[in-house]
C-alpha cells in the first residue's frame, strides 16, 4: 500500500509540473526538478484533491524533497483513515 | 516643471475613519486586524483580517444611492470626501472640467461578484442582479468620485495588484507636474473580503493565521486588509498662493517590472524601481531617512525587500528607519500603497515613525532598523513608499516634508 502511495504521488508531481512521470522519484529534490514555492503550492492543491486531505500551511513549510512530501501525504493518509474508524 | 504638494488627505479603514483616527493608530501601534465578521471563516484556515468593523453605509449614503455602489467604491467616496473638504478646494467650473481622478484597484466589487455567481452556480437561478457589473467593474471608485464632485476631466482607474495605488498616485503625480491638470484626487480602495476570494487567497498560502507581523524572524505570511486612502494633490506653488496646508511634496516616482515570476518577489526589481524613484526625485540615496516598506510578511518578500534595500543604499541601509505598516492596516492590495503613501506622508508632518507591530524576534535575513512596535520621534525630510505587487510591478513614491 504505502509503495501505491508514492507511486500516486509521484504521478501527481509529474503531471502537476508536467514533466515526465521517469524524472520524478522517491529521492528527488524539488531544486532538481525545477520546482519553485508556486509550483509546490499547486502540488499541494492537486494532492489535497487526490487524497482527499487537508494539508497545513505548517505541515509543508519545510518540506524540499519528494520524500519528505511522500511521507508527509502518508501520515495525513492514515490519520484520515484512524479518524474514519473512529467514528464507525 | 511643476512641484507637487499634497493638500488633501482622506482615509477608511481598520484604524479608523478618518486621518486623525488612522494617525493615532499608528503612532499608538494599534493593529486593527481581528476576526472578520463580514464573511463566514469557518471553512477557512485563517479568521483574521483588517476590516472597517461595523461598517454600514447608512451615515454616508442614501439607501437608493446605496443600491448602486459596492462598499469599495462607498469607501473610495469616502476617503475622497475626506481629502477634498480638508485641502479646502474651491470648485469653479474650469476646475471641475480640468481635474484628475486617478484611483486603484486590485479586485473592484468582489463581493457584489461573489454574490451573482451564487444566485447561478450555488442556486441555480437564471439571472443576475443587473446592477452586477456596473457594482463590479474597478473603476467604479473613479466614476463615484466623478459623480460626487461633478468632475469631467480626465479619470480612469489602474490595476496593479499590491502596487495599483502607487501606480496611480505616481501618475496624477506626474500629471499635475506635467500641467497637464491643476488638481488631481487619488489613491485606491478595496473591499477583498468575499468567501470566494479568500478561499482563492487561502490555496496560495501566503496568508497568516494569527497576524501579520513583517520582518519578524516568527513572521507567517500577509492578513488582508480592506478600506481606501485617497489625497488631493496640486501645484506646489498654487497651493502656497491660495494659503492651503501642505501635508508633503511628492518628489518622485519610480516604476520597474521583474520579468522573473507570476508571484516570487525579485530583488533586483524592487531596487530598480527605488533608483527610480529617487532620480525622478533627483535625490541621492543617503538622503532618504525613512522608508514605508512594502513588507507583506510573507518569508519571500521580507528577505528580498531588506536585499533590495542593501542593494540600493549600501552602508546607508544601517542609518534608515524601516517599517511596514501592513502590520496595522493590514494587506489592502489596491489599497495598500494608498494607506502607506498616507502613512509616510504622516510620518514627515508629524515628525513619528509609524513602527512595525506585532514584532516578535529579530531576523538575520531581514537585518534592518524596522521600527519594532513603538512609534519613533524623528524630523525626516524624504521618505520612500515601496509597493512591490504580485505580477513583478512595483513602484515607489518619494516624498518631502511639506
Amino acid at each position: 500500500m504505502p509503495d501505491d502511495m508514492s507511486e500516486r504521488v509521484l504521478k501527481v508531481i509529474a503531471t502537476s509540473k508536467r514533466i515526465p512521470l521517469e524524472q520524478v522519484t522517491i529521492d528527488s529534490e524539488f531544486q532538481q526538478l525545477g520546482i519553485d514555492s508556486m509550483d509546490a503550492v499547486e502540488i499541494l492543491f492537486a494532492l489535497e484533491n487526490e487524497f482527499d486531505i487537508s494539508i497545513p500551511d505548517d505541515e509543508v513549510r519545510h518540506v524540499r524533497n519528494v520524500r519528505q512530501m511522500v511521507e508527509g501525504v502518508e501520515k495525513l493518509v492514515a490519520a484520515k483513515s484512524a479518524d474514519t474508524a473512529a467514528s464507525q | 516643471m511643476r512641484r507637487v504638494a499634497i493638500t488633501g488627505m482622506g482615509v477608511i479603514s481598520a484604524l479608523g475613519r478618518s486621518v486623525p483616527e488612522f494617525a493615532a493608530s499608528l503612532c499608538q501601534g494599534r493593529s486593527g486586524i481581528g476576526p472578520i465578521e463580514s464573511t463566514d471563516c469557518s471553512q477557512l484556515r485563517f479568521q483574521n483580517g483588517a476590516e472597517v468593523r461595523g461598517y454600514s453605509h447608512r451615515p454616508y449614503f442614501e439607501d437608493r444611492r446605496a443600491d448602486f455602489i459596492d462598499r469599495f467604491a462607498q469607501f473610495a467616496v469616502i476617503a475622497a470626501r475626506e481629502a477634498v473638504t480638508g485641502a479646502g478646494i474651491e470648485w469653479t467650473p474650469e476646475l471641475r472640467e480640468t481635474a484628475a481622478i486617478i484611483t486603484g484597484s486590485c479586485v473592484g466589487g468582489q463581493s457584489t461578484e461573489d454574490i451573482g455567481f451564487q444566485e447561478v452556480y450555488k442556486f441555480g437561478h437564471n439571472r443576475v442582479h443587473p446592477l452586477t457589473i456596473p457594482k463590479t467593474m474597478a473603476n467604479a471608485g473613479a466614476s463615484h468620485i466623478s459623480m460626487e464632485f461633478g468632475i469631467t476631466g480626465p479619470s480612469f482607474t489602474i490595476s496593479t495588484a499590491c502596487s495599483s495605488a502607487a501606480h496611480a498616485i505616481g501618475q496624477a503625480c506626474w500629471m499635475i507636474r506635467s500641467g497637464m491638470t491643476d488638481l488631481a484626487i487619488t489613491g485606491g480602495s478595496e473591499a477583498p473580503f468575499s468567501f470566494g476570494i479568500l478561499k482563492a487567497w487561502e490555496a496560495m498560502r501566503v496568508v497568516s493565521p494569527d497576524t501579520c507581523r513583517p520582518f519578524s524572524k516568527d513572521r507567517r505570511g500577509m492578513v488582508l486588509g480592506e478600506g481606501a486612502a485617497m489625497l488631493v494633490l496640486e501645484p506646489l506653488e498654487a497651493a502656497r498662493a491660495r494659503g492651503a496646508q501642505i501635508h508633503a511634496e511628492l518628489v518622485g516616482f519610480g516604476m520597474s517590472a521583474d520579468a522573473c515570476h507570476i508571484t516570487q518577489p525579485s530583488a533586483e526589481g524592487a531596487a530598480r524601481a527605488m533608483r527610480a524613484a529617487l532620480r525622478d526625485a533627483q535625490l541621492a540615496p543617503e538622503q532618504i531617512g525613512y522608508i514605508n516598506a512594502h513588507g507583506t510578511a510573507t518569508p519571500a518578500n521580507d528577505v528580498t525587500e531588506t536585499a533590495a534595500i542593501r542593494a540600493v543604499f549600501g552602508a546607508h541601509a544601517d542609518r534608515l528607519a524601516v517599517s511596514s505598516t501592513k502590520s496595522m492596516h493590514g494587506h489592502g492590495l489596491g489599497a495598500a500603497a494608498a494607506f502607506e503613501c498616507l502613512a509616510a506622508t504622516l510620518a514627515l508632518r508629524e515628525g513619528v515613525l509609524p513602527p512595525t507591530a506585532n514584532f516578535n524576534e529579530p531576523d538575520p535575513e531581514c537585518d534592518l532598523d524596522i521600527i519594532p512596535n513603538q512609534a519613533r520621534r524623528a524630523q525626516v525630510e524624504y521618505a520612500l513608499s515601496n509597493s512591490f505587487a504580485f505580477g513583478g510591478l512595483n513602484a515607489v513614491l518619494a516624498l518631502r516634508k511639506g
